[in-house]
């Protein structure tokens, strides 16, 4: 072997080649070694698939109303029947089907908003600590107001100015969330690029878009990633209980918060109405945390390769 | 664009001739603090000759490393200006004043015909790239080749600053390596594109003895290979012996006294230097004596001195020292010392 490491040039070359195949079989290796990672990415494909398949996972459609089959049980208890495995609802609407179309709220609003509020906010973080100087000031000062602001007071003041709409809470979600993303950007690249290795990349002729592509950029994935995740878990919550108070989505959309509202009044009776959408909102948000945190080791490779 | 900037900084040199390599002339640096006029580098002038090792040797804010911070344009500005002052390089194109020079060409300059090398391999390194991949970005970076000849040269380079294995420590993370596998990964670096000077800030500070002792051997061997001028930036003055041609002794941001390094060590003329050299342990003399210190501080580099900026700390302080400034004055061949002690008395 020591013989073998020393020759370089066309053997070596051999050597070090890495092909797709390989990197793939080790991200799996990284995955098989990491078990809750595996349960967050089975959790969320599970989420996503319904979203996505909705229509195929469920013979009914979400509005469907059987007034001669309401607030039948889940199939488990007595009075339930395999037609309806997680029970009706007041309407007699099947609670499964509504279930299923209501991931696609719940992951809607979490993704898209987290996705724009990503990118406004790393836009502004970045440009605040790069630029520096009176733009910062002018980027921040707003940005800190916003979170110096109650969250969830200030997120229902919008709400129930703009009305309710899926694309409403879409965009709520992604402005309001924006200011956090700003704030940790501008955090990490203030420190990067005061970092001694930006300072030795600069020395040995890196420009500053090499700077920001190859060094700030790759240093950023880590909390980014880690962000990103929490924001959407904490999204789904606030989708939920936006829904709740009846500012998210039109009452006709099935989405999660909703199905808790409308089961509220009937809680002591038929508690399946709450049940079922909570346990769904609590599956969800612990199968995006468990996926961030497998996404925020594997995007380190101080993490990625320790033993832990 | 970048080239008709770099004449027109060639242009400005004028045509005078250059027998050395690069050539600082009344370099001025100050910070803009808000707690004041930070007068970190004074007026100091110095010549690197072609395959040579040149110590600057000095305290903690001696200006030292900026001095050579300013040359490379690594300061950030604000707060770092460099007020005034030249420094000639003899580069592939000609000679240039780096201080004038466009950041397009000066990144050029950097890393492909100056390298540089940190006091901290724990931290100079990107966390998240390969070692490999952060030499051959260098090399593509300034040689233009593909990334596969790129990977070849990082593993042979990795290869001759003596990292074992270096097919396996091409895909290496810096976390991965000790400090000083790390150190020399800065070295490969730094001298990836075969340079024609670098720039080693205590790159041995961080480590220890015997690793220091590696790493010098490992410059004392690229030295010989490449033939590359050194700047050797650092405060230990036994390692200055066995490494360096000739030494700069630095001074609240001036130069008091260079010398060739035995000349140095044998017959040191200024007063400070004399004192340096008093603080070192020694282990070639019999009797055991206490280490000698120097009474005093630095004087306050916020305020500006118009006299010599030792005669506080100084014993053999006169009254001229208290009203001039003195300037190198030559004491012997290669000798120059700032001192009128040692030029008038001594």
């Amino acid at each position: 072997m020591a013989n073998k490491s020393i020759t370089h040039g066309a053997d070596s070359r051999l050597e070090i080649e890495v092909t797709f195949k390989d990197r793939l079989a080790y991200l799996g290796r990284l995955l098989w070694r990491d078990r809750t990672g595996i349960l967050g990415i089975l959790i969320f494909i599970t989420v996503v698939i319904a979203a996505l398949f909705a229509e195929l996972l469920t013979p009914y459609q979400p509005l469907d109303q059987d007034l001669h089959a309401s607030k039948m049980p889940p199939m488990w208890e007595e009075g339930g029947s395999p037609e309806h495995p997680l029970g009706t609802d007041n309407l007699g609407r099947d609670m499964m089907a509504r279930i299923i179309y209501g991931a696609r709220v719940s992951l809607g609003v979490s993704f898209f908003g987290a996705i724009i509020a990503a990118a406004i906010g790393v836009f502004l973080g970045a440009v605040a600590a790069y630029v520096g100087g009176r733009w910062d000031e002018i980027i921040m000062a707003p940005v800190n107001l916003v979170l110096s602001l109650p969250y969830l007071l200030f997120v229902v003041f919008i709400a129930s100015v703009l009305g309710s709409s899926l694309l409403n809470v879409i965009l709520i979600f992604g402005v309001t969330n924006s200011p956090i993303f700003a704030r940790v950007t501008r955090g990490e690249v203030l420190k990067i690029r005061e970092s001694a290795y930006v300072e030795s990349a600069i020395s040995a002729g890196a420009s500053w878009w090499r700077v920001l592509l190859f060094l700030v950029m790759p240093n950023l994935v880590g909390p980014l990633v880690t962000l990103i995740s929490f924001q959407i878990s904490a999204m789904i919550f606030y989708e939920a209980g936006l829904g709740f108070i009846g500012l998210s989505v039109p009452p006709t959309v099935p989405s999660w918060g909703n199905m808790l509202a409308e089961g509220r009044r009937y809680i002591a009776n038929y508690p399946w109405l709450t049940t079922m959408p909570g346990l769904a909102i609590m599956y969800t948000s612990l199968g995006m945390n468990l996926l961030g945190d497998w996404l925020r080791d594997v995007s380190d490779p101080r993490t990625r390769r320790s033993g832990r | 664009m970048f080239q008709t900037r770099a004449r027109a900084a060639l242009a400005d040199k004028g045509d005078q001739d250059m027998t050395s390599i690069l050539e600082g002339k009344n370099l001025v640096t100050k910070f803009h603090t808000v707690d004041g006029v930070v007068n970190a580098v004074n007026d100091v002038s110095f010549s690197l000759e072609d395959g040579e090792t040149l110590a600057i040797v000095g305290e903690s804010g001696s200006g030292k490393s900026v001095s050579m911070m300013s040359i490379m344009g690594l300061l950030p500005s604000p707060p770092a200006k460099v007020e005034s002052g030249q420094a000639l390089f003899n580069s592939k194109d000609g000679i240039v004043d780096l201080i004038k020079l466009p950041y397009e060409t000066m990144s050029d300059i950097r890393g492909g015909q100056i390298g540089f090398v940190f006091q901290d391999p724990g931290t100079s390194l990107n966390p998240i790239l390969t070692i490999g991949k952060q030499i051959s970005e260098t090399l593509t970076r300034h040689l233009g080749i593909s990334g596969r000849e790129a990977k070849d040269k990082a593993v042979s380079l990795l290869a001759e600053v003596g990292i074992p294995d270096p097919t396996l420590r091409y895909d290496a993370f810096p976390f991965q390596l000790s400090g000083g596998m790390r150190q020399r990964a800065m070295i490969a670096i730094a001298v990836a594109c075969t340079p024609r000077i670098v720039i080693a800030a205590e790159p041995t500070t961080a480590l220890d003895v015997t690793i220091q002792a590696q790493i010098v051997s490992l410059f004392k061997q690229l030295r010989a290979k490449m033939g590359v001028s050194t700047i050797w930036i650092t405060h230990d003055l036994g390692l200055v012996a066995g490494l360096a041609d000739r030494v700069l002794v630095m001074y609240a941001g001036q130069i008091l006294e260079t010398a060739p390094v035995d000349e140095l060590y044998e017959n040191p003329k200024h007063p400070y230097t004399v004192g340096l050299l008093g603080a070192l342990p020694r282990l070639d003399t019999q009797e055991s004596k206490r280490l000698v210190s120097i009474d005093g501080t630095p004087p306050d580099s916020t305020i500006p001195i118009h006299h010599c900026p030792f005669a506080w700390r100084c014993t053999h302080a006169f009254e001229r020292c208290w009203n001039e400034k003195p300037a190198l004055a030559s004491v012997g061949e290669k000798h120059t010392v700032a001192c009128f002690y040692a030029v008038e008395k001594g």
